[in-house]
């Protein structure tokens, strides 16, 4: 992974004493709440519903067990003991005190971690591919990129005051498992003739109001000119993009107004003329940060049937929660997060501390953080499999449900979150508690679900194949369902089904919802399969049947 | 008499907007429409004050006749003038005085607006112009291109 430099380190560092003289002048009374509060957001710093919020960066995902560790004792220090992964790959912490902040940002600083540009109106923790690097459907790493561009966006002068958040994403291989279509820019990695390295360039996919898929504007854009695009589309967005309206701000909402090919033409003409000034991403730099992300120093193995004859616990975990690998002998293991009984994307410190551990000894000492809100040891030898998967069974940390129904995306909501409508934590524990038994969940196969508490969309509700969520019907807690929507193979949005729900009939409804699948589907068929197939309707008539109370 | 940080240094403003009240001679930053309009022959040096929405381009054809541009922060999150400043450098070829003013510009921005090319800056009212003067040099290093302004140790990202 990639390690800092002196120039990372001081810039880091300088941020963290940046910040520790605002909150003191915050503290003091010399800066107002209004004008502490931008500053405060560029780092990560909400004010939540109970205690300060700290959302802490985790580039693209990647960390290492020093690193997980060091999250492990600043969530038992100055938190509850326990963080929250979010679906920017991010962890949030719920419960730390304002004045004790710049600690914890020292603290992340000597590991090389920080929380620059997590919230605010800015470019955001710029997020990839969790199978990066491993992927057998790879056309090329995209993590150096990301890091280029985390290094490019981090307090960038012009760029630090847009209209509004700016999310940036880069996958390198076919399937798209970053979700680049529902970004403000997503990157796919392609090659030219030559076989050199490019990207397809995507601009104006968004998810909260309004949600948008994005645009292709450029089919290949060369590495060179990576950060000077970004620049033109930044400066293009940065002017022109609407300040007076907060729900019409994002980038999306200047892509539809001008038109797709309007904004193309836009920001054509602001590259060309802006070349001359514009970064350039040098070879030597490219080769530089690549270099970080080397491949470890696999074993020569073969692969090898580590199921046969093994407990049917394992055998499951083994099919669900881990992944092929392009090098022999190896798979990629999902850590789940989503145990029934505990909150979506919760890890307690002495998890992560567990986790550390199991990837010093089996995985190159990586972990990475899913968007889907799970762990991932990248590189575990199968030969090793039982004994991690023990460890992890261990910790509850092999609930063998990825991908299945239950891996829910879940955004904290109204426990947490001042901007929440309607709670999200005690409709996913409804939901685990309904979908307990896990041959019933196998059976159901691929089922996302995703929730948000509102229409900020923290939860990806609009791309998940059920979507819920909340909102706030006079100072009560309802439900709006919504049906199709999907990130994998081909971005689409779901449609709301029909009127909301209240909150004790959410997981019966789903339930109902799930049992036009397992009836009406043909063979193999998943269920976003058999939804597109069969249209809306039977789902729609089956989710409103005794259901008197829907509104 | 009004502050400015010019080039680092606390010095008395020797500029004046229209209704306020300076000595004679002192010169004027005009708003861009009142530029529309015609600047006076005899009024040089000439300033212009740029507003959020105001596009730099209008200035190209008089940009070498200016001796300051102003450009307007309104509030600490409207960041419109950023890139105003930077094309004014970059783009416009614009070597006279760039100066930053409104509520905007406070020591917690003024290291941001000095790398796109601020070399003057109107701190909003009550800002302390000593802090403001150690916040410019928060930092010794920085990833992007900007303007030389701001001394920094180190740099990763360059231009052609």
């Amino acid at each position: 992974m990639y390690r800092y430099d002196e120039l990372d380190q001081a810039l880091v560092d300088e941020r963290v004493e940046e910040f520790r003289d605002q909150t003191r002048r915050h503290l003091a009374g010399e800066l107002s709440e209004e004008q502490f509060r931008p500053l405060r957001l560029r780092n990560g710093l909400y004010l939540q519903r109970h205690a300060p919020m700290l959302r802490i960066a985790i580039p693209y995902g990647l960390l290492s067990s020093v690193q997980l560790r060091k999250l492990a004792a600043i969530a038992r220090r100055y938190d509850r003991g326990v963080g929250h992964f979010t679906t920017r790959q991010n962890l949030q912490l719920n419960w730390p005190a304002l004045a004790q902040v710049p600690e914890i940002l020292a603290e992340l600083a000597t590991v090389q971690m920080h929380a620059i540009q997590t919230s605010g109106n800015c470019v955001r923790n710029v997020t990839a591919d969790h199978l990066a690097g491993i992927a057998p459907d790879e056309v090329d790493d995209p993590r150096p990129y990301c890091e280029i561009v985390r290094q490019w966006a981090a307090l960038h002068p012009e760029f630090t005051y847009l209209p509004r958040k700016f999310k940036i994403a880069i996958t390198g291989a076919a399937e798209d498992r970053a979700v680049t279509e529902v970004h403000d820019v997503g990157l796919h990695l392609r090659r030219d003739a030559a076989g050199a390295p490019g990207f397809a360039v995507l601009v104006g996919g968004g998810l909260g109001r309004a949600p948008a898929i994005g645009t292709c504007m450029r089919e290949f854009l060369p590495c060179a000119d990576l950060l000077g695009y970004l620049e033109a589309i930044l400066r293009v967005y940065n002017r022109y993009g609407r300040r007076d309206n907060i729900h019409k701000a994002r980038i999306k909402m200047l892509v539809r107004s001008l038109g797709a090919a309007r904004f193309r033409e836009e920001i054509e003409a602001e590259w060309q003329a802006g070349r001359a000034a514009a970064p350039l991403l040098t070879a030597a730099e490219l080769e530089r940060v690549r270099w970080h992300f080397r491949p470890p120093p696999y074993a020569t193995l073969q692969d090898r049937d580590v199921t046969a004859g093994a407990e049917p616990r394992f055998a499951a975990w083994y099919r669900y929660n881990t992944h092929a690998h392009r090098i022999p002998g190896y798979r990629a293991v999902f850590v789940s997060l989503k145990a029934h009984g505990s909150n979506p994307g919760d890890a307690t410190a002495a998890q992560m501390d567990a986790v550390a551990d199991l990837a010093e000894r089996a995985s190159f000492g990586l972990v990475r953080s899913t968007h889907d809100q799970n762990l991932l040891l990248a590189d575990v030898r199968q030969d090793e499999l039982h004994d991690v998967w023990r460890e992890l069974e261990r910790h509850s940390l092999a609930t063998p449900n990825i991908g299945t129904l239950t891996d829910m995306i879940v955004c904290p909501g109204l426990d947490f979150c001042s901007l929440a409508n309607a709670g999200t934590l005690s409709v996913a524990r409804d939901i685990q508690r309904r979908f307990d038994d896990l041959d019933y969940l196998y059976d159901l196969g691929n089922i996302e679900i995703k929730m948000s508490g509102c229409m900020n969309a923290c939860g990806h509700h609009h791309v998940g194949h059920i979507g819920i969520l909340g909102v706030d019907k006079r100072g009560e807690e309802w439900y709006q369902i919504s049906l199709g929507g999907s990130t994998r193979g081909r971005t689409t949005l779901g449609e709301v089904i029909g009127p909301a729900v209240p909150r004790q009939d959410v997981a019966a409804t789903i339930e109902r919802i799930v049992a036009v699948y397992r009836a009406r589907r043909s063979g193999e068929e998943r269920f976003i399969d058999t939804l597109r197939r069969l249209g809306l309707e039977p789902f729609r008539t089956a989710a409103y049947a005794l259901h008197p109370q829907a509104a | 008499m009004r502050c400015i940080l010019r080039r680092r240094e606390i010095v008395a403003d020797d500029w004046a907007y229209p209704g306020e009240t300076a000595p004679a001679g002192t010169p004027l930053i005009i708003p861009l429409a009142a530029l529309r309009t015609g600047p006076q022959a005899g009024q040089l040096p000439l300033g212009v004050l740029l507003a959020p929405a105001d596009a730099v381009e209008e200035l190209a054809p008089v940009v070498a006749h200016l001796a300051l541009v102003a450009v307007e922060f309104p509030d600490g999150g409207d960041g419109r003038g950023y890139s105003q400043a930077r094309l004014l450098r970059t783009r416009l070829g614009f070597t006279g005085e760039l100066r930053a003013v409104g509520a905007g510009v406070r020591q917690d921005q003024v290291f941001l607006m000095a790398r796109c090319g601020f070399d003057s800056l109107q701190l909003a009212p009550g800002v302390d112009p000593r802090a403001a003067q150690r916040a410019l040099t928060r930092y010794t290093v920085a990833y992007q291109p900007g303007a030389a302004g701001v001394s920094l140790e180190r740099q990763r990202f360059f231009s052609f």
